[in-house]
């Protein structure tokens, strides 16, 4: 039974840095865009590698997404899902902008 | 009209009946429309009447309509792509005979023809490939791998639904309103509300929709499949390369229709709810629509093309007695494609004005993506090579893709240059180029699978004459037809073009408009030869399963197959298992016990599914709101409700799998062996005396 | 003690007290997975859309006039914390604590979910009454394309809830009903970290680039 309890206790602690990292992560998001305002060089690109290092933070705290043997097929997928959407998404925006840019519509 | 103010029936109409335009104005034009919903309605009228006649319509519902079984959702699929493959063909003739009549006007109004080649185009792709390739699987592939269902037995029923009922809505066009006159790709603005405010995009758009959401499940349920409900032993290295394109081919799906449902529906929204997305004003932008629908676009044809180099593959190994030569470069091979046919889809439209840059890298991504399929085709030859090859009908037809095929990849990589397509682009050249590929490349393969597969599915063979003939039919006419697209397309003769003024077209476009009278004689042949084998079906009948000497589990099975498929789940220990079963002598073993299997229990949730959706289609393209509201809630309560139901499953007793498999074991015991030359006689009850080679 | 079975499943997981459940769920759970990669897609292209158009203004309203970032903060945490409350729902489940207290934290799942949709609501309201209509411009259609589908599946995902708690009355907590649960709270989770790329993608780079 101890190892159950403990067991529990130990995710429901990943569960817990999971929020509390995400909270965090957020707070300074909302105050860096506050204080220096969004418009600022490099404010976006912070704000952005925040962004990613909570999605990141969510998957392994949230949804359980490691490295370890047992996960690799939701791994895989997702890395999967990840090179077709950088394709997808890099894709479109480059393809659009340069057409954008070629059309003065910017 | 708005569309805020519209009647109980919407914008529907008298007007919106063909009829109602013929008694207006009898010309040529209006007797083909009606002859087009006449034969709608006749066809209904005669299913209708057959089955009340033969009072069919219990056994249709309880052994068709609500089962859940893999392999007759797999044939209804089938029987619905053929259906529709019927019209498409005949809409090819027409316009075919449209243009060969010219110079000049011919005898369609302008929007008839651009209305059929929107739904040649549309039917071809989603309404009969995609349901032919589909069906397939459905058939195959738990059989392949040594399975007794699909991962989601229901949410394949669902598809099945889904898929007919968008297909349906094709066929209502013609007898209510009109289809879309832009083309199977229904490029902005001209769709758009604007230029575009009748009902026919919006019949484009459901249809699509709807049978968009039904293929994705079916790409997830046999992704699925494939990765978790393969038998025991049954590693990822000795799966039949028909299931590797398989599954391949439904990632492409898992990622390759969204891109389709999100152009389709902000399209919906431009329409419906006046937003800005492909408008010309107010900031909407076409280019995002070309963008997303290639997106879909390109994985699609690799989607279709995969699972026939898959059936290719299984055709060559088991007709040339061989294993099949550099399995391993094949399946990397496609891999390859389906991960390479992400990264050009923009060759579809070069001509947009984007950089040269650009255009450059994906004209390199598009030559790049010859090589995979360069490598297949080598490794098919080396199949062939040093085999004892029989020339049956699915050989026949690979062969037949071997030769055409390549004409048609390289003419793709001619095009994959930016600078020779501004030349070719939106002619007949490019018509040409896709109708060579995807003829050569998945119709004959499906029709290969159809020819081939068919004994296991119903336990006799088709006849193999009229396969013959069809396959000369098919081809020649195919020759016929589209090789002097490419002449024209290349003097220049824009493609989808009602009338035209050059005479120097006019032989090549009689001698294409012979080729579409071979090509529907192949359609016919292949009626022919279903009739003659249904009517000669006791001198071709192979109850025992393995007609061909096949390499693979699905032939280790009675055929038909029971509805459990495997009497005890097969344990695999090599790659084409079966045949090398054969080979130490091991085939037909009698297992030691047996075990209750679980089945899912029929459902009608995928009828429910077919008819509410279909009828929510109709109300949207008709601005019938109250009923589209209804149709909506309809169908999630559906959804809802069926998820109350807990008892999915029936228990078939182990007694009852014991008595019938024993009973063609007993057959099987008995059986004279039929060696390869005999392979077409009626001495051939399915029992293959392997007389050759066969793991080598 | 006999060793548990491995499971074969990763991430979420029901774990060694419904080995039954477990093992039911494992193929459905990776399908689930699949469709939620699929319906990533949707969500990806909507974000591209969203980029190529944020300058499609057509001189409407821009993300300046119509963002409003307190709320968007608020929507943040609440959507938030309920990822945290569904998680702890699912570890109620696993480790079999009384049902009450899968009850109780699904039910602060399902009031966080109504409340976020509520805010959302209340901001789309505001930004129309100044203009910010999707039949405006393309910026703003494509902002009302994206950001009301992530709302629908919240909805959906509310509708979710409900109907479980409806089964789990007349069911009790079957083997299936679990692995309901399970995908629900795949489900709520992803629909957090799409949230994450539209605070970041729409409304700070809306306010960036816009």
């Amino acid at each position: 039974m101890d190892r159950r309890a403990d067991m529990h206790k130990r995710e429901r602690r990943r569960y817990v840095i999971g929020y509390g990292g995400s909270l965090l992560l957020t707070l300074v998001v909302f105050a860096v865009a506050y204080q220096f305002g969004i418009e600022t060089r490099g404010v976006y690109l912070t704000i952005g590698l925040l962004g990613l290092a909570q999605l990141v933070l969510q998957l392994v705290y949230f949804l359980h997404i490691d490295r370890r043997r047992s996960s690799r097929e939701d791994l895989d997928l997702i890395l999967f899902s990840t090179l077709v959407l950088l394709i997808i998404i890099g894709g479109t925006v480059w393809v659009l902008g340069n057409l954008a840019i070629r059309m003065h519509m910017m | 009209m708005n569309s805020s103010d519209t009647g109980f029936f919407g914008r529907l109409t008298w007007d919106a009946f063909p009829i109602a335009g013929l008694i207006q104005n009898p010309s040529a034009n209006e007797i083909i429309a009606n002859a087009a919903a006449a034969i709608v309605i006749i066809g209904v009228v005669a299913v209708v009447g057959l089955l009340t006649w033969f009072r069919l319509w219990g056994p249709l519902w309880r052994d068709w309509l609500t089962s859940a079984d893999h392999k007759k959702i797999g044939i209804m699929y089938i029987v619905f792509a053929i259906v529709m493959l019927a019209r498409g063909v005949l809409e090819g003739v027409v316009m075919r005979a449209q243009q060969a009549a010219g110079p000049g006007d011919g005898f369609l109004a302008p929007e008839h023809f651009a209305e059929l080649f929107s739904t040649h185009g549309t039917i071809m792709i989603f309404f009969v490939a995609v349901p032919f390739v589909f069906g397939l699987a459905n058939f195959l592939v738990p059989l392949m791998i040594g399975a007794r269902d699909v991962a989601f037995p229901v949410m394949n029923q669902i598809g099945l639904g889904l898929t007919v009922s968008a297909g349906m809505m094709l066929m209502v066009s013609l007898v209510v309103g009109e289809f879309s006159t832009g083309g199977w790709t229904a490029y902005p603005p001209y769709t758009g509300a604007a230029f575009n405010p009748g009902v026919g995009p919006d019949y484009w758009i459901w249809a699509i929709v709807v049978s968009g959401v039904g293929t994705t499940l079916t790409g997830i349920n046999f992704a699925v499949t494939i990765y978790k409900l393969r038998a025991p032993g049954m590693k990822f290295m000795r799966l039949p390369m028909y299931c590797w394109t398989i599954i391949c081919s439904s990632i492409l799906i898992v990622f390759a229709m969204p891109p389709l449902g999100v152009a389709a529906l902000l399209l919906a929204a431009d329409r419906y709810l006046d937003f800005h997305f492909f408008t010309n004003d107010l900031g909407g932008n076409m280019m995002n629509y070309a963008n997303l629908f290639w997106l879909f676009g390109h994985p699609e044809v690799y989607l279709l093309v995969l699972p026939a180099y898959g059936i290719y593959s299984e055709v060559f190994a088991t007709f040339s007695a061989k294993r099949l030569y550099g399995y391993n470069s094949l399946v990397i091979a496609t891999m390859s494609i389906a991960i390479m046919s992400f990264t050009v889809w923009l060759h579809h439209f070069f001509t947009m004005g984007q950089s040269a840059l650009i255009n450059a890298v994906f004209g390199i991504a598009t030559m790049l993506i010859a090589i995979p399929t360069g490598v297949k085709v080598y490794d098919w030859m080396a199949t062939l090579y040093r085999g004892r090859i029989r020339f049956s009908v699915p050989m026949l037809y690979s062969l037949s893709f071997l030769m055409l095929f390549v004409i048609g990849g390289l003419s793709g990589v001619v095009l994959a240059n930016p600078t020779v397509d501004y030349q070719v682009h939106n002619t007949l050249f490019l018509v040409a180029h896709f109708h060579n590929v995807l003829l050569p490349g998945v119709l004959f393969g499906l029709l290969a699978a159809y020819n081939y597969w068919f004994p296991k599915a119903f336990g006799f063979r088709l006849n193999e004459f009229w396969g013959r003939v069809s396959v000369f039919c098919w081809t020649v006419g195919f020759l016929l037809t589209f090789m002097p697209l490419y002449f024209v397309g290349l003097m220049g003769m824009p493609r989808r073009s009602f009338s035209w003024e050059d005479p120097s077209f006019h032989p090549y476009m009689i001698t294409a408009v012979i080729g579409a009278l071979v090509i529907t004689c192949g359609l016919f042949s292949i009626l022919i030869q279903l009739w003659v084998s249904i009517r000669d079906r006791d001198k071709s009948c192979a109850p025992i399963g393995d007609p061909w000497d096949g390499r693979t589990l699905e032939w280790s099975i009675p055929s038909p197959p029971p509805p459990y498929n495997f009497a005890i789940i097969p344990i695999v220990t090599d790659r084409d298992d079966f045949a090398a079963t054969k080979e130490r002598g091991a085939a037909y073993p009698t297992p030691e016990v047996y075990e209750d299997i679980e089945m899912p229990r029929n459902t009608g949730i995928g009828f429910a599914f077919c008819v509410l959706s279909g009828v929510w289609m109709f109300a949207l393209v008709w601005w019938i709101w109250w009923l589209a509201a209804l149709m909506t809630i309809a169908m999630i309560l559906a959804f809802i409700i069926w998820s109350f139901d807990t008892s999915t499953e029936i228990i078939i007793p182990a007694e009852e799998v014991r008595k019938e498999h024993e009973a063609w074991l007993e057959l099987a015991h008995s059986t004279k062996a039929v060696d390869r030359d005999h392979e077409s006689t009626p001495e051939n009850l399915g029992l293959a005396r392997p007389d050759m080679e066969a793991v080598t | 003690m006999k060793r548990a079975p491995r499971h074969s499943y990763p991430g979420i997981n029901l774990g060694e007290d419904h080995a039954s459940a477990h093992k039911a769920t494992e193929v459905v759970t990776f399908g689930f997975w699949v469709f939620l990669m699929s319906d990533l897609v949707y969500f990806g292209l909507m974000f591209a859309i969203y980029i190529t158009m944020i300058d499609a203004q057509a001189g409407g309203p821009g993300p300046h006039e119509l963002f409003d970032l307190k709320s968007i903060f608020a929507q943040t945490l609440i959507l938030l914390t309920s990822s945290l409350t569904v998680g702890l729902a699912m570890l109620a489940l696993k480790y079999n604590l009384p049902r009450a207290r899968v009850v109780f934290w699904f039910g602060v799942t399902l009031a966080l979910g109504l409340s976020f949709l509520a805010l959302e609501i209340r901001d789309f309201m505001n930004m129309a009454e100044q203009g910010g209509v999707p039949q405006r411009s393309g910026f703003l259609s494509a902002f009302y394309g994206l950001v009301p589908l992530h709302g629908l599946h919240v909805a959906s995902g509310c509708l979710w809830l409900i109907v479980l708690g409806i089964q789990l009355k007349v069911f009790g907590l079957t083997d299936l009903l679990m692995s309901r649960m399970v995908r629900l709270a795949l489900f709520w989770h992803f629909l957090d970290l799409i949230w994450i790329g539209i605070i970041t993608i729409v409304y700070f780079g809306g306010l960036a680039y816009g």
